[in-house]
């Protein structure tokens, strides 16, 4: 029957209206159901890359080791190894907590981004967070210029505080004139060009060595970061999941266009301005810690969208965890493929990401737009 | 399961007063700049559930009007009441429990599926999943459109005609107390055109609600409509049973079409002949490319 109603031939006659009723409620409990088991699969493989990825680094630990010394951590803290347990809890976990955190957040942002924007092109960076954080990094690195105090701490707030700056005036302009998400989109680009230029005017006058720094700082990259980072990203990345996912319905009437959404009561702009500010705040908690990781806010939801469709109660949740394992393997391959040193993630999301991203959109069925 | 007029009490407790008009209309002015005015001095009063059309050449303001009544666009001079109600003291997600809508053109966008799409026309956006009842509610509205085949199907997948029942069932899913369309019939077919404005002509007896529609078919108008309000030069120029309206004089002076009306088991009949202006070819525009 299910197929029947899909292919589009008629419901036969002697089943009935009632009973098509009840036919098509089944194939979309069926339906939703799917979703919901990606979205475990997904959870599922979360928790396998992340348990081999505790597994694998340059210290040599066996597995068992590994395993023991996390018990041993939290249950037994007399019988734990020192080196192991700073190999582990010190070196790895955070690194790999950041990859999961980082991922989540950039693939829920991604998602939210590209539904409000109506946009498939759209990611977290659109309002030009990246750029505005890559200035303010330029600045700490090149000029030490920081707001809040010298060494790591002011880097980030330096980073974290211009990179919402793009997104403010984005807010700004468009309040001024009741704007279409397009026009945000083009002041969002504007105002990239702008903080990329003034980057490279202090990038003119830098050392080679802060040069390097400040190269370091956009390629992306999740080694160096520590529990403390990953609390601070962890908070921003559930708030902000949480309200994005509560607002999902929201999001299904805005993909239908501004004019029925305001037909519908919802306004259109106020909800945009709160959901830019929203994204805007948990992209650049991510960025001012792990630097520049492109492709995942983009293609994470996207690689989603082929599988489940854009029905936001879902996509949220789905496009997390995705987000979550494409960095986790994306970090993991970094720090494999030229071991012991390793490649910015940056550079591996793209690699994986985009031919993954090429074969899906050549073979599927669904369109993603 | 019957459709059901939404009376829910909203938590601001503003209700239709039954002895009100539906819409009144108070000297409505709108233009979108001041040097250009779109609307002048619209005054309506539509007291009763009734299949009402609004005609007119193009650009002369029948969307603007609808917008301007479900306050997608914002008017500075005149009134609109509904209910007794002024909509300007209502809140958007109040007004539109009142309103459906069913816009002319559909945007590019995600796909949803078709049942989804029509989920959205729910407005239940507090709750998150979905249950049998808003199943049931969705499925008796695509039958109603008949496109209970579609169900499933993404939205992007179908056809222009698809896309606008889709719509269609998205703006009367809540069975809303008024429901404003915009062309809903310009992309079906002729068979469809019938069905579909027979379907909404029967709401206003059935569900008792008052059903406006943007039209340009002036047959199936005159056919089906109780009422018609012809717009020109930014004002009313008729207002009244399709009779009344679509007179010979009227289509000339309102389109400068040529046309004989005659009647037809009690409504107008009209034969379109010519319209009074020469069509111009261009002399320039060169000779036919091999």
């Amino acid at each position: 029957m299910f197929n029947k109603i899909r292919r589009g031939n008629p419901v036969p006659e002697s089943a009935g209206p009632v009973d098509a009723g009840e036919t098509m409620a089944r194939d979309y409990h069926k339906y939703i159901y799917r979703k919901v088991m990606f979205i475990v699969g997904c959870i599922i493989a979360a928790i396998l890359v992340f348990a081999f990825a505790a597994t694998y680094g340059s210290s040599n630990i066996s597995i068992m080791d590994v395993y023991a010394t996390i018990w041993n951590h939290f249950f037994n803290q007399d019988a734990l190894d020192p080196y192991m347990d700073w190999a582990i809890f010190t070196v790895r976990l955070p690194r790999i907590c950041a990859g999961l955190i980082a991922g989540m957040s950039l693939g829920v942002a991604g998602a939210a981004m590209q539904s409000m924007m109506k946009n498939p092109l759209a990611d977290p960076y659109t309002t030009g967070i990246s750029s505005g954080a890559s200035f303010g990094a330029t600045l700490a690195i090149g000029l030490g210029i920081t707001v809040g105090g010298a060494g790591d701490a002011g880097l980030v707030l330096t980073a974290f505080i211009f990179s919402l700056i793009p997104a403010a005036v984005i807010i700004l302009v468009s309040s001024l004139k009741h704007t279409s998400a397009a026009t945000m989109i083009l002041a969002g680009i504007a105002i990239m060009y702008l903080f990329n230029a003034a980057t490279t005017i202090i990038k003119l006058g830098l050392s080679d060595s802060s040069l390097s720094a400040v190269f370091n700082w956009t390629v992306g990259d999740l080694s160096g970061t520590t529990w403390a980072d990953c609390r601070v990203m962890l908070i921003f990345t559930i708030v902000g999941t949480v309200i994005l996912w509560a607002l999902s319905k929201k999001l299904n009437i805005l993909i239908t266009g501004d004019k029925n959404a305001k037909a519908l009561g919802l306004d259109a702009h106020k909800l945009r301005i709160v959901l830019l500010i929203l994204i805007s705040l948990m992209a650049a908690s991510i960025v001012c810690f792990t630097g520049i990781i492109g492709f995942v806010g983009l293609v994470a939801p996207h690689i989603v969208r082929i599988f489940l469709g854009s029905d936001n109660r879902y996509l949220i949740p789905a496009s997390a965890m995705f987000g979550a394992v494409l960095l986790m393997v994306a970090d993991l391959i970094s720090r494999w493929v030229i071991a012991p040193t390793f490649l910015p993630v940056g550079v591996i999301t793209a690699f994986i990401g985009c031919p993954m991203f090429m074969y899906l959109l050549i073979k599927s069925k669904n369109s993603v737009w | 399961m019957p459709l059901s007029i939404n009376t829910k009490k909203l938590e601001d407790g503003t209700k239709m007063d039954p002895n009100a008009p539906i819409v009144d209309i108070i000297k409505l002015d709108f233009g979108y700049s001041p040097e250009v005015p779109v609307l002048k001095d619209i005054n309506v009063t539509l007291d009763k559930p009734e299949f009402v059309c609004i005609m007119g050449p193009n650009g002369v303001g029948k969307s603007t009007l609808i917008h301007c009544m479900n306050r997608i666009l914002k008017f500075t001079n005149g009134t609109i009441m509904i209910g007794g109600n002024d909509t300007k003291g209502m809140k958007l997600k109040e007004l539109s429990s009142y309103m459906g809508y069913v816009p002319a053109s559909s945007e590019d966008s995600f796909p949803l599926t078709v049942v989804d799409t029509i989920m959205v026309g729910l407005q239940n956006d507090f709750k998150f999943g979905t249950n049998d009842d808003d199943l049931k509610r969705v499925y008796e509205t695509l039958r109603m459109m008949k496109i209970e085949h579609l169900a499933m199907r993404n939205f992007n997948e179908l056809s222009a005609g698809q896309h606008q029942k889709v719509m269609l069932a998205r703006g009367l899913v809540r069975t809303p107390k008024i429901v404003l369309l915009d062309e809903p019939t310009s992309n079906l077919d002729i068979k469809h055109q019938i069905d579909v404005t027979k379907t909404l002509s029967m709401l206003p007896k059935l569900k008792g609600m008052l059903v406006i529609m943007i039209s340009h078919d002036i047959n199936i108008t005159a056919k089906f409509a109780d009422r018609i309000i012809m717009l020109s030069g930014g004002g009313i120029y008729a207002d009244g049973t399709p009779s009344e309206v679509l007179t010979k004089e009227n289509i000339r002076t309102v389109y400068g079409v040529d046309a004989d009306v005659i009647d037809v088991n009690g409504r107008p009949h009209i034969i379109l002949n010519d319209c009074f202006e020469d069509a111009y070819i261009p002399t320039d525009l060169g000779p036919l490319e091999d």
